[in-house]
This record gives structure tokens, sequence and C-alpha cells, in this order.
């Protein structure tokens, strides 16, 4: 079967790949772009850490085809930090301890960004309902909930 | 041992993990991240059926797809001798794990692997595993250790003769091993009790549920050499796995150990490894695999699912007189659950005269156990605990108070072998009592647990290397792979010992070639065993960096001590000299004799046994019987944690995961024994909005064999939460379940029922 030619934006710039049409853009991203950060853990949209924005919405990048990314906009963990400095949230991160093996906290981070660019002010119990999708077997998600409060107290004294 | 705590300057201290900015950037390399040029990918078939023979296997169809570079079955295999091999503390069968990496003459249970395909890529290794055409004879089966251990149930295998017995039985059965220890006399126990309850518990299997599958690239070159790449709990146990297994000489396999997402216990054995070498040797180009979560839940890994019965007396005011355990635990397809552990552990916590505990080992139609977070403890411990929270209520006495009355303490004489030296578990007691959390009154439909859990800690092999380099920073080289943040405990030990800035130091797990053997990361080992041998690797340094000066200054080496990263005179006898940092030293090493390091090789003796105690606070919905977990504190002794933060995420993650093992977990099998429950969706873990904030109170009770008086800490916290959940639903609902998990339907069963 022929492949698709994708143009798309990933991480704020342009970027071209070669998809089977049954290629997930997890898969895609991995094995084509080579942005290996985003991580498969279930393939089925259960556990969160394939996270990624797709025109600003979060989504598991295994249940979208790489297809789909056609003139859209992409943003992986690997766009996260601005060159050297880190984001907020990944510097907080390593402050409180909030990952153990780190391979569930590329889609967390992913996702807590997603949350406190439109709420930089929620409850626990909103960080845990919007982080249920990621899946932590390390932590128990305390640092992890701590952190991302922790960070959006910062950002709005900011 | 100095009776005041020292001070430290690093260690203690919640430096920044010097693997954080990679795992936080997406950057770290983990398991299924390397992609090599001329790279195929492998892909596992595995059995539809429980238990099957296996007649033939065509792979003609398989072979013939365009793309596809290899095909392997069992054939290709060396058969394996059964015979127990010592690899490191543990005793393998190789011929089991030959026939668990690959089923040779029968599959016995759904999801074992059967044969393995390579191709151009992973849609096209998919198509040729379909297409491998396997001949079986479908068995009976048996998932259910009860039903296991039944004089008709199907046989696993025909000359698996209970071992521990006398005589020998003339009949095979499933039960495995039968192991058995005492400490006085348990029926004399009982009949000097005022109160003795005998209950029965079963608890259901449960997965390790890492959240990264297991992946591996191998790549063997034509002259027989082969590199591996991996995520696994221990590279130097993937070596000498497929060494063994393939035939091939140790010094010929490289693996390096790629950063590992979760293990849990899960990742110290091998799967998918020996066929990515076998596809490489075929296909003549590196291989990568990976399970899907499905293969995971299906071939990987899972603890045993287990039944007990737990009796114990006790006198009115609360001295327990008398103990006794019944245990059957699921090995899944091959001997070897840990019910020696879990006999072990049963009654550790306690000072007890009289102890018996029975346990058996039994083979049944599931995947090949493997070891979980402090492997058996956490069910023996489950039921044990249950029993004494109902001996405390039913004599009126504080659940906290009893533990006390009959903790065990430096020279209890353990029913399991040791007599304690020092142990912190009076310590966790008085902590859990001094929170604001016990004191805290309660709701309507709610309820307060309380458990305590005891794991040894183990040792084992262990090397490191301290390199200073020209500029004077410190290369610090060891082999325990980094599960949750070890390399930062490992360079604050360095620095602590040389003086050092901590930031001077760069940790590096390295590979298989680079430095000597070393036990898996497990047994809660790495902070103690491998930290013992930074600080003597760190020793060796200081001792070289003292004799550097000595040169310089033209003294003996005697006359050098070593302070606050400095090499001094001892005394101004032996001159008037500017101390030496490590730094200038190590500027001027080629004038004293070359490159300065310090290396240890050692078996590290002398763990430090740790104990813990939890409290948990539920509601329970009596219309529909779900349990939420309102509040929950976790105490534990960690002897002295190297790095406090990480020390409490070990602490939280383990109360969590045994939270999920209480309230949600489980294995459910369809009547074929097939898993019906593969996937993350209907095998719950534990998720964010499930759970409290876990409050983690560390307690330091020093270990006097370590130089910081490490105790292992990653183990113990999975142990006390199932037993405190079931008692905090005990008492918000007046039922003990004696079962888990406390699913709500089994919540409402039990509510219903005793009404």
């Amino acid at each position: 079967m022929a492949k698709h030619h994708i143009t798309t934006t990933i991480n704020g710039e342009e970027a071209e790949y070669l998809c089977e049409p049954q290629e997930t853009l997890l898969d895609v991203l991995r094995d084509q772009v080579g942005l290996t950060g985003t991580k498969e853990g279930c393939s089925s949209g259960d556990c969160g850490a394939c996270s990624v924005m797709l025109d600003g919405r979060l989504v598991c990048s295994c249940l979208v085809l790489g297809v789909e990314a056609a003139g859209k906009a992409v943003e992986t963990i690997e766009g996260m930090a601005d060159g050297e400095n880190l984001h907020p949230l990944q510097q907080k991160f390593l402050e409180e301890a909030a990952l153990q093996c780190g391979f569930c906290t590329p889609g967390v981070l992913v996702a807590a960004k997603a949350l406190l660019d439109t709420n930089n002010n929620p409850t626990e119990t909103e960080v845990r309902y919007w982080l249920a999708g990621n899946l932590c077997r390390c932590t128990g998600y305390d640092k992890i909930i701590r952190a991302v409060m922790d960070t959006a107290a910062d950002m709005r004294g900011a | 041992m100095n009776e005041q705590p020292k001070q430290y300057k690093w260690v203690g201290t919640r430096a920044i993990r010097p693997d954080g900015v990679d795992k936080v950037t997406g950057r770290a390399m983990y398991g299924a991240d390397l992609a090599l040029p001329g790279m195929v990918e492998g892909k596992v078939v595995r059995s539809p059926h429980a238990h099957a023979r296996i007649i033939s296997i065509d792979t003609s169809k398989a072979e013939a797809l365009k793309g596809v570079t290899a095909v392997i079955t069992a054939a290709d295999m060396p058969v394996a001798d059964s015979k127990p091999v010592a690899s490191g503390e543990a005793m393998i069968n190789f011929k089991d794990l030959a026939n668990n990496v690959l089923a040779r003459e029968k599959a016995l249970y759904e999801g074992q692997a059967v044969a393995a395909v390579a191709a151009t890529t992973a849609a096209i290794a998919e198509k040729a595993a379909a297409l491998v055409v396997v001949n079986y004879e479908v068995l009976p089966h048996v998932i259910d250790v009860m039903e296991a251990i039944k004089e008709d149930a199907p046989v696993l295998h025909d000359d698996m003769f209970t071992g521990g017995v006398k005589p020998k039985p003339e009949k095979a059965s499933n039960v495995a091993n039968r192991v058995e220890f005492a400490l006085g006399d348990a029926e004399a126990g009982f009949a000097a009790a005022d109160l003795v309850i005998e209950r029965k518990f079963t608890t259901e299997p449960v997965h390790q549920g890492y959240i990264e599958p297991h992946a591996v690239v191998a790549d063997m070159n034509p002259d027989g050499k082969v590199d591996v790449f991996c995520s696994s709990q221990g590279h130097f146990m993937v070596r000498a796995f497929c060494s063994q297994l393939l035939h091939i000489e140790m010094s010929k396999i490289k693996v390096t150990a790629a950063e590992i997402g979760g293990g849990f216990g899960g990742k110290t054995t091998v799967y998918l490894e020996p066929l990515a070498i076998m596809l490489s040797r075929k296909s003549g180009r590196p291989v990568r695999m990976t399970m899907s979560r499905e293969e995971v839940f299906r071939g990987s890994g899972a603890t045993s699912g287990a039944a007990m019965t737990i009796k114990m007396g006790a006198t009115k005011d609360g001295k327990i007189t008398g103990a006794y355990a019944e245990l059957y635990l699921q090995a899944g397809a091959f001997p070897g659950s840990p019910v020696g552990p879990a006999a072990m552990t049963a009654f550790a916590p306690y000072d007890l005269d009289n102890v018996k505990v029975v346990g058996f080992d039994v083979v049944s139609n599931r995947q090949k156990v493997v070891a979980y977070r402090a492997p058996g403890a956490p069910i023996s411990e489950y039921g044990v605990e249950s029993v004494v929270d109902e001996l405390a209520s039913e004599l009126g006495i504080d659940p906290i108070e009893i533990r006390t009355i009959n903790a065990a303490k430096e020279g209890t004489q353990a029913a399991y072998g040791v007599k304690f030296g020092t142990i912190g578990f009076q310590e966790t007691l008085d902590a859990a009592k001094a929170t604001e959390h016990f004191k805290t009154p309660l709701g309507p439909n709610q309820g307060r647990g309380v458990a305590s859990g005891f794991w040894f800690n183990i040792g084992g092999e262990s090397c490191a290397g301290i390199r200073v380099n020209e500029d004077g920073s410190i290369s610090l080289t060891e082999g325990s792979p980094d599960i949750g943040g070890s390399r930062a405990s490992m360079a604050l030990m360095a620095a602590e010992t040389l003086g050092v800035d901590y930031h001077s130091i760069k940790p590096s797990v390295v590979d298989t070639d680079a430095i000597g053997y070393h036990f898996v990361t497990g047994g809660s080992r790495v902070t103690f065993a491998t930290g013992m041998a930074v600080v003597e690797a760190s020793k060796a340094a200081i001792d070289e960096l003292r004799a550097r000066a000595a040169k310089v200054w033209d003294v003996d080496v005697d006359g050098v001590v070593w302070e606050d990263g400095h090499a001094k005179p001892a005394s101004t006898n032996v001159g008037d000299f500017e101390p030496m940092s490590l730094a200038e030293i190590a500027k001027v090493a080629n004038k004293t004799g070359g490159p300065i390091s310090g290396h240890a090789d050692i078996n590290a003796k002398g763990a430090g046994p740790a104990f813990g105690t939890h409290i948990c606070d539920v509601e329970v919905d009596p219309d529909t019987g779900h349990v939420t977990v309102l509040r929950y504190t976790a105490v534990q002794d960690a002897g002295r944690a190297i790095h406090p933060a990480y020390v409490e995420g070990q602490i939280q993650g383990g109360a969590v995961q045994g939270i999920g093992w209480a309230l949600n977990e489980e294995y459910i099998y369809d009547k074929n024994g097939r898993l019906e429950n593969a996937g993350f969706l209907d095998y719950r873990v534990p998720v964010a909005s499930d759970l409290p904030m876990i409050d983690a109170i560390i307690v330091e009770v020093p270990n006097p064999t370590h130089p910081f008086g490490v105790r292992g800490v990653g183990e113990v916290p999975i142990i006390p939460p199932l037993a405190a959940v079931s008692n905090a639903v005990a008492a918000a609902t007046g039922v003990r379940f004696n079962q888990l998990p406390l699913s709500p339907p089994t919540i409402l069963a039990g509510i219903a029922a005793s009404k």
C-alpha cells in the first residue's frame, strides 16, 4: 500500500513524514520522526504515557492516526523546555522528586501543562481527575499532584 | 556505632537526581527507544490454550512471507538440564526457564511463547506470527490454587513429585514443594490462650503493572559476539540467563541497561531477550522486540493468588501465645512461588514463643510467577495482620497497643531462624500512635485500619568505581539499574565520603563489560549494597589520594589524613603543609603516579530488616459497595534515608500498589483458562483520582552494618496496606471479608449476608 506524505507542525517546526494509513501518531513520532520521548504503555488509551497535544487538545497519540496530524500542530515532551530552560513543571518535578522510573513522566508533564495552560489555580481534586488518565505505578501520585499544585502556585505568584 | 546521629553535608538532602533532566525532557532511553541501522522487528507467537500438548509447529508459511527474516521455535534452542543452578542468590531451574521462554512439549498457560518471528516491519512480523501453524492437543487445565491440589486435578508436570515430604510421594501432583518450620509448640501456645481465632483467607493474583512493557534490542555478530540493550532489573542477570539458555560464553554477551520503566520484581527474569538473540543470529540483523500491554498481562510476571489459614491465640491482656499458618501459593506453570518468604515473614513482626508455619508451592495453568515487591510477604502478612486486628478488637485492646505488647525487638528470636539485631519496629508503632491522623474522629460509614509489615532486605554482589578525573571531577560507575533515583543516592554517599560537591560527581550505570557482576536491583538492596560498594570505592580512592599527597610532601602516607575533601598532615610533627584539595591532587596526578581511582567489588552482608506501620481510613458506600480511601499514613524505619524524597516516594508508591491489591486488582479467567482482563481498562490499577495524599513518615533506626545506617526501603511499604485497608473496611461495615480484592460486588454481598 502506498504511504501517505504528511506535512504537519511538530513542536513549532514544520515536519514531513511518510506513513502507512493504519500507523498511529505514536508510532510515527517514535519510529519515523525519532521523537521517542512519547512512550507506549498500552496502545489502548488507558495509560496516558503517549499523551501529546494536537492543535491544543490533549490526546493519547496511540488513538490518533499519523495521517490525522496533517496540517495540524503536534506538541510533544521534546518541545516543552525552551532550549536549556526547563518548563516550570519540569523543574518542579525534579525539585520535588515527582518521578521515580520516569517512564510515565513525559505523558504526565504534557497532560499537566495542558491543565495549567487553561487553569492556573486547580484544586487537588481537579488535578487528580485531570491526571486520572495518566497511570503511574511508582509514585502513588502524591508527589506528582503536589508538584503540579506547587507549580501552579508559583505561576500565579510570578 | 556512634550514639549521636552524625551530621552529614550531603546524605539526607533532597538533591536533584543526576538523570533527572533526561527524564523530564524525553531524552532518557528506555528499552524500546533504541533503533539500530538494519534493525528488524520481532514478534512472539503465543499459546491460545491454558494447557495443551504441542503436536507440531509448521513455520513454512510464515517463512515464505516477504519481509520475514527469521522464525524460531524451541527446536532452535539448546535443551536445558532440569537442575537448579545458583544464579546470584536465586536458584534457577534452566529447563523451566527455557520452557517458559519458549514452550517445547506443552503449553502450560495461555500466552506462553511457542514461536517467534522477525520481519522488516512490525506489521509484517505480526502477519507472519499469525501464519505460524501450531497443532495443539488441548488438555484439561486448572487455575485456582485449591483446585490444583485436589486429587483429580489435571497434573501439569507428570515428573513432579512433592518435595519436602517423606517418603517421596508415589504419584505426581501439582504440589511442587512443602515447607515447614516451627518455634516452640504452637498447640501448647493455643492451650495457654484466653482467645483463639482461626480464619481462612484468599487473595487473587496481581501483576506488578510497570508502565513500560518489556523491550529489547539484540544484535549478534557473525563472530558470535552479542550486544543486548534492554529494560531489566539486572543486566548481569540478563547476561547470565541468556548465556545459560543459549550456551554462549558470558564474555561474548554485552548487556547495556536501558533506563527501566518500572519493574517491582517483574523484570528480574528474561522473556524476550533470548528470543531476540536467536532471531538476530538467524536474521543476521539487529532485532527489536517489545511486548504489547496485553502480552505483558498474559505472558509475563504476576504474583501468586493464595489461600491460607491463620490461627492465633492471645491472653486477655493481649500477649500472643501461639500462632499457626498454613499457606498455599500459586507458582504458575513452573515451581517457584514465593511461599518460602511468605512463610518466613508471616509472624516476623512479633516476639513469639510458639509458632508453626506450613507452606505449599503449587503449580497451575497461569504464567510463571516472578518476584513482586516483597514476594509472598503481603499475602501471608495480610492474613496475620487481619487476625491480629480481630484479636485486638475482641479483647478490647487498641490495634497499636496489641502490636506494641508483642513487637519484635533487638534480641527477638524470629521463628524463621534469625535473632534480630537493631530494628525499629516499635519506633514505627510509636510514630504511628503519635500522628494526628490516628486521633482524628471518623464519620458514619467510615472505618480505620492499622497494619504492620516486615521484610528481610538483602545485600549481595555489587561493584563500584570512583575515577578522579584530571580536573577533580568524579566519574562514578556502578551496575545497578536505576529504577527510582538510586544514582542520586550513590552520588550523595560518594560526595559525603570523599568530602566533595555532589554536583562534581557523575554516576553512571555501566554495561556488563565495564564492571563486575551485580545481583539484580531487587530485595531492597541497591542503596544498601551498591551504596556500600560506592563507599568502599570512595575510601579506596581516598587512600590513593592520601598516598599522592604524601608523595608531593615527601612524607609517610600514615602522616596524611583525609578531611573534608582535603589531604592534611596528621599532626604538626608531619610537617607544615597547606592542605591539598582533591582537585589539586588530581591536577598533579601525572607527576605522582598517573590516574587516580578507587574500586570495590563486594558481596554485601548485614542488610538490616525493616518494618512499617500503616494507618488507613476508608468510607464504604452501603448502596454501591464502593470503598473510598479517605486518608493514609505510612510509617517506616529506613535506617538512614540517604535521599528522603525518594524514600518517601518508595513508601508512597508501595502503599498505593498495596491499596490496588486490596481494592481492585485481580486476574479474571474464563472457563477455558483464558484471561479476560488483559488490559489497564479492566485490570484496574489505582489512578490519581482514586487516592488521597499518602503521608509518609520516615523513622531512622540506623543499620549498624552500613556506613551510613541504610536499611532497604522499597519492599516493606507494599505489605501493610492489604490488611490496613481490609481492617478499615471491617471497622466501617462491621463485616470481616477475609478475601481480596474488596471490590464493590464483594462488599455488597458481604453486607447483605451479614444482615
